[in-house]
């Protein structure tokens, strides 16, 4: 589905990703794990061509370079932003319909239906559903970013620290809903802190460090991998001691 | 260079016809309103569409007072230099404080009110028609009547304004000036006020603007309002953004190029299209337009470009008095209950900590628990809902950081907010601003030098003790990112802190990159600097620090030394996250 | 004062609040989407009746090949999407073939010369902001100011210097509380409210307007969306154009227009726009209404400096923003 080779991001003199290559195949979850700054974020950017970089990215045949990313959007290339980028002066509703402006625009029918599936995935959304996007709650203003590219219909849906700033209970909530996608047969690729919870939904996985792929590899594979154990599952120096 | 430069210019009404003596006045007031958008468009970031009514208030003020009162020109220049004063600083204070667009509106809506006045308030000014017959300016008796004596007046203006303003743009303000325009807030942590610093700039260019105008009366001795309407405060603009707003000597460059393309243009433009009309206006838009797609930095830096560069010897000598009073109190920093929401989500809560002399306290957590904003809330970007923070004693609770860097609470930034134009020295220069005091006016003149010399060594010795010495005369722009966190804790060096708040210093660096930095940080707190250190990377902080607070979901959940805090449960549940 | 003098300066200043007002939307909703303070608008809504005044006399205004050209230049840059430069190149063929008919049938010239001037602005935006992304509001407002140049330029060129007086609609005057207010007047006003309903409909209802919304509450977020930021800005361009077309069109009977005068009518909307912080619809339309009213009571008590008034309103504007400000904005 997603074929990159020598994927390369530079912010002005700094490279943030030094030439990586990844494959996520249909129906996969695949996790990108690493500690801050490694450049998870960069990659899915870059793959969205929300930055410049260089490389090869390949979706489903395509080559992607040239495109912008809201016909990346348009294609099923869907991003849900570390930062969220909701509307914030928008309510609830309107920003869900909005994620589907691209099919709107092509004429699809079946928007509401869609609306429909996802206040029925996110209850929570339903009943705010008039209430203005800035004035929820961390979790579910995630819930929101989510629903919102859900309903783009993605075929590869990439997200970006879902957990990011969340109690334990609402992080719980969104991977239990991302378990419930993966059921379903979504392809995702999931950048995460939070590797332990990422490579136990994950199938396969990467780590990045500092621009470059380090490891990679099957997600049971890698849970059981010293250096991602020291690194990224526990208190690091205390297993090492 | 320089000199023959400046002979050409001493002979250079000797061996051209009068057409072209005239037209080199014209270059040199051409030139004094540019280089005054140079400081405040191309430095400052500042956009003013109102120069040519400071060249007008000028103009007529000094005209008026000649006219009227039989008072001489120099008096004039004197009324007429005020009267722009006061005229920039009642616009500069009206709009410094506000975001960048509302300068550039402010000035168009002075610039048309001023022209209508002009043209409207016939019994004063004369309306259309204008006032004529000003007396020519007189030196020691003589009276400058002809192109030839005027060139002189002209150009030694004009070369006083650019000396000072030269002096000014590569001193202490200079350097916050280029910076402000960057990043306020990075500016703002190493002592500068950005509203008077911006508004001082915008005056600066206004008597600039103020003289060129009087220079402009008292040369073709006859003003109305056309050289003072808002096509001409725009056509000022295009000199400098073809020359290049952002560098000096495009002033010179696209006032001299523009100041004949003028005249040029008004020849044959209605050569090629058969009649004359506002041609050449929609020329002017159209290079106007080019330029910005084309060269947006304009034509000096790309001349420049392909210019060889000296790189300059390091500084020598002494470097600025330390601290006069020694740190004497235990706790530096207390932080008590503050909170901090957004958007009705909490981003801190209640939290309460202390940092003492000679410590490192390391404020960890997972990612989004607060850590990030409890650091501008000290830091003096954030203004916390409740709670309160002080540092050595004194309450800085939502105080600015021009005020607190003062008092030796010194900031790196998590993203580096360097300036990549400027050299690697001149960013830690930046450091030592809130440890030089030369005024403005102090620098203009060259007062400064020592304070200058002593700010340099200083800096230079910082960049020495991150070990980026060699590196002092690159571009800021041409560093790597372990190389822009080095330079980032030694500008803060350069500060002379008390207490160093290191704002994620190691995300984004390679393992050994990681470990020189730890040793850095280790050696500073040696040399009797207390650091506080905001970092999310356990392993790091826990090897480094004396004490750590750890925080989670906005609150304090855990502190004590290192090896405790790891046994905490609490601490290992917000660590491994809530999904196991 | 006597109280017919009151009448006739508020309706006079109600009737141009209108025209400003209409002209403050339209460059707060530009502004919002693409960051561009659009100087020129002022060129274009002069130029729309004047469009109108030189098919009335038979001619063919340099308007129509302008904005043919425009698109043709639109269809060169996207020559490589798809279709696109096929519809573009019809688009051009349609203007030129609209400002012909409206020539020879005068009833059409109202609607020809809105349909001529309309790509004009969309066509700017494509031609020369959409090249500079991300470019800041400076760079945004020198390039606006070039623009003005090089319109207001062509208007001379176009119409040359003379005032055109057009016929009005609905010609006339009306009594309104015994006071005699050109219906043409009312027209502008009633034209101007139902314009604001709609586009109030449009923002609010439509998910097509919604996406504008997006597109300037958030830029990135529009993008994640699927919603191009391009296109909100052609979108902006091509509604403002229209805004500022139409009104230009409904307030020429009621006075002469020249090509000069667009530069000056720009600026007081933007003093409205102004007044609304560059932000605020309802606030923009307040903005103009009292931007017309000071002005038509300050040409009352000295008409030399009316405009020189309106200007200097901004002042205590900026200074109330200037006090309600923080020094330091973390700026994105």
């Amino acid at each position: 589905m997603l074929a990159v080779r020598g994927l390369e991001v530079r912010y002005h003199a700094a490279v943030a990703v030094d030439g990586i290559d990844l494959h996520v195949e249909e129906g996969e979850v695949v996790a990108l794990i690493g500690p801050n700054g490694a450049g998870k974020t960069s990659t899915l950017l870059a793959l969205l061509g929300l930055v410049t970089c260089r490389g090869e990215v390949r979706y489903r045949g395509e080559v992607l370079a040239g495109l912008e990313p809201e016909e990346r959007v348009a294609r099923g290339l869907v991003l849900v932003h570390e930062r969220r980028h909701l509307f914030g002066s928008m309510t609830v509703e309107e920003n869900l319909l909005l994620g589907a402006f691209a099919r709107y625009k092509r004429g699809e029918r079946g928007i509401w239906g869609e609306l429909e599936r996802v206040y029925a995935r996110f209850p929570r959304l339903a009943e705010r559903r008039h209430q203005l996007a800035a004035t929820m709650s961390g979790g579910e203003q995630q819930m929101l970013a989510i629903g919102r590219a859900l309903m783009a219909r993605p075929r590869l849906l990439l997200l970006d620290e879902p957990s990011l700033g969340l109690a334990p209970l609402i992080v719980q909530e969104i991977f239990g809903i991302l378990a419930g996608l993966k059921a379903e047969g979504t392809t995702i690729l999931l950048v995460e802190q939070n590797a332990r919870a990422a490579l136990e939904l994950a199938d396969r996985g990467y780590v990045l460090e500092a621009g470059r792929i380090v490891l990679e590899g099957p997600a049971a594979a890698l849970r059981d991998d010293p250096r991602v154990v020291e690194h990224y599952l526990g208190i690091p120096g205390e297993e090492s001691r | 260079m320089t000199a023959v430069l400046l002979l050409l210019l001493l002979v250079l009404p000797w061996i051209v016809p009068p057409f072209y003596q005239t037209l080199f006045v014209f270059y040199a007031i051409a030139t004094l309103v540019v280089l005054g958008l140079h400081l405040l468009t191309g430095l400052a970031g500042l956009t003013s569409f109102g120069q040519a009514a400071f060249m007008g208030v000028a103009g007529y003020t000094s005209a008026l007072l000649a006219l009227r009162l039989g008072v001489s020109p120099w008096l004039g220049l004197l009324a007429g230099l005020l009267a722009t004063l006061v005229f920039a600083l009642v616009l500069g204070l009206l709009t410094v404080r506000l975001k960048g667009h509302y300068l550039p509106l402010a000035t168009i809506a002075w610039q048309v009110a001023l022209y209508i006045v002009m043209g409207s308030w016939v019994a004063l000014t004369g309306g259309r028609t204008g006032l004529s017959d000003l007396p020519p300016v007189a030196v020691f008796g003589f009276e400058l009547r002809d192109p030839r004596a005027y060139h002189y007046l002209a150009w030694g203006l004009l070369l006083l304004y650019a000396l000072g303003l030269y002096r000014l743009i590569h001193s202490r303000h200079g350097r916050m000036i280029r910076a402000l325009k960057g990043d306020a807030v990075a500016a703002a942590s190493f002592g500068a006020r950005p509203p008077s610093l911006r508004l001082w700039t915008f005056v600066l260019a206004a008597l600039g603007a103020g003289l060129a105008g009087w220079l402009y009366a008292h040369f073709v001795r006859f003003v109305n309002p056309s050289p003072f309407s808002l096509e001409a405060s725009i056509f000022y603009l295009i000199m400098a953004v073809v020359g290049g707003v952002g560098s000096f000597a495009g002033a010179f460059l696209g006032a001299g190029l523009l100041t004949g393309l003028e005249q040029w243009l008004k020849d044959l433009v209605p050569l090629v299209l058969g009649k004359s009309g506002n041609y050449e206006v929609i020329a002017y838009g159209l290079i106007l337009v080019a330029i910005l797609h084309l060269a947006p930095r304009g034509l000096w830096p790309w001349i420049e470009a392909r210019l060889p560069r000296r790189v300059p010897d390091p500084p020598e000598g002494e470097g600025l008095p330390a601290r006069a009073e020694p740190v004497e109190e235990e706790i530096l920093l207390e932080v008590e209950g503050i909170c901090k929401s957004f958007g009705g989500l909490l981003a801190v809560n209640r939290l309460s900590f202390s940092v003492r002399r000679g410590e490192i306290l390391g404020l960890i957590g997972p990612n989004g628990a607060g850590k990030s904003t409890t650091f501008h809330l000290i830091a003096g970007v954030l203004r916390p809902d409740r709670g309160r923070v002080r540092f050595r004693g004194q309450e800085i609770t939502g105080r600015f950081p021009f005020e607190t860097v003062r008092m030796g609470l010194v900031r790196t930034f998590q993203h580096p907010h360097l300036f990549p134009e400027m050299t690697v020295l001149e960013n830690a220069m930046l450091g030592t601003y809130p440890r030089t005091r030369a005024p403005m006016l102090a620098s203009m003149l060259g007062l400064d030098r020592t304070e200058e010399r002593r700010a340099a060594v200083e800096a230079f010795r910082a960049l020495e003790r991150v070990g980026l010495a060699e590196k002092a005369f690159l571009k800021a722009g041409a560093l790597s990112l372990g190389e822009q966190r080095k330079l980032e804790v030694a500008r803060a060096l350069a500060a002379d802190p008390v207490l160093l708040l290191l704002d994620e210093p190691a995300a984004g660096l390679r393992a050994g990159e990681k470990r020189a930095l730890a040793a850095l940080i280790r050696r500073l707190r040696d040399e009797g600097i207390t650091v506080l250190l905001v970092d999310h990377d356990m392993e790091l902080v826990m090897r480094l620090v004396d004490r750590v607070v750890v925080m989670h979901y906005g609150e304090k959940i855990a502190e004590g030394p290192p090896e405790a805090v790891q046994r905490d449960p609490a601490v290992r549940e917000a660590y491994l996250g809530g999904v196991t | 004062m006597d109280p017919l003098i009151f009448g006739f300066l508020l309706s006079d200043g109600l009737i141009n609040g209108a025209l400003y007002a209409l002209v403050a939307l339209a460059l707060v909703l530009v502004f919002a989407v693409t960051r561009a303070i659009l100087i020129p608008l002022g060129e274009w809504v002069l130029f729309a009746p004047l469009t109108q005044a030189m098919l009335l006399e038979g001619k063919l205004p340099g308007t129509v090949w302008l904005s043919a050209g425009l698109l043709l230049i639109w269809a060169g840059l996207d020559r490589r999407r798809g279709r696109t430069p096929l519809w573009l190149f019809l688009a051009a063929l349609g203007v030129v073939g609209v400002g012909f008919l409206g020539r020879s049938v005068p009833a059409l010239a109202f609607l020809a010369a809105l349909l001529v001037v309309l790509p004009i602005g969309p066509a700017s935006f494509r031609i020369f902001f959409e090249p500079l992304p991300g470019a800041s509001v400076l760079v945004y407002l020198i390039l606006a100011v070039g623009l003005h140049f090089v319109f207001q330029g062509l208007g001379l060129a176009f119409f040359g210097p003379e005032q055109f007086r057009l016929p009005a609609l609905w010609p006339g005057e009306a009594a309104l509380a015994g006071l005699p207010v050109p219906r043409q007047g009312i027209l502008l006003i009633l034209a101007a409210a139902v314009l604001m309903v709609l586009l109030y409909l449009f923002f609010r209802r439509s998910l097509y307007g919604k996406a504008l919304r997006a597109a300037a509450v958030n830029r990135i977020g529009a993008r994640l969306a699927g919603i191009s930021v391009r296109e909100a800005g052609r979108v902006a361009f091509l509604l403002a154009t229209g805004i500022g077309a139409l009104a230009g069109l409904l307030v020429a009977p009621l006075s002469n227009a020249s090509y000069e005068m667009g530069f000056l009518l720009g600026l007081k909307g933007f003093v409205a726009a102004i007044v609304a912080g560059l932000v605020s619809y309802p606030l923009a339309v307040a903005g103009g209404v009292l931007v017309g009213v000071l002005e038509s009571f300050s040409s009352f008590f000295a008409s030399a400096y009316k405009e020189a008034i309106v200007f200097a309103l901004l002042l205590p504007v900026l200074a109330w923003r200037s006090v309600s400000s923080r020094v330091l904005e973390e700026e994105e």
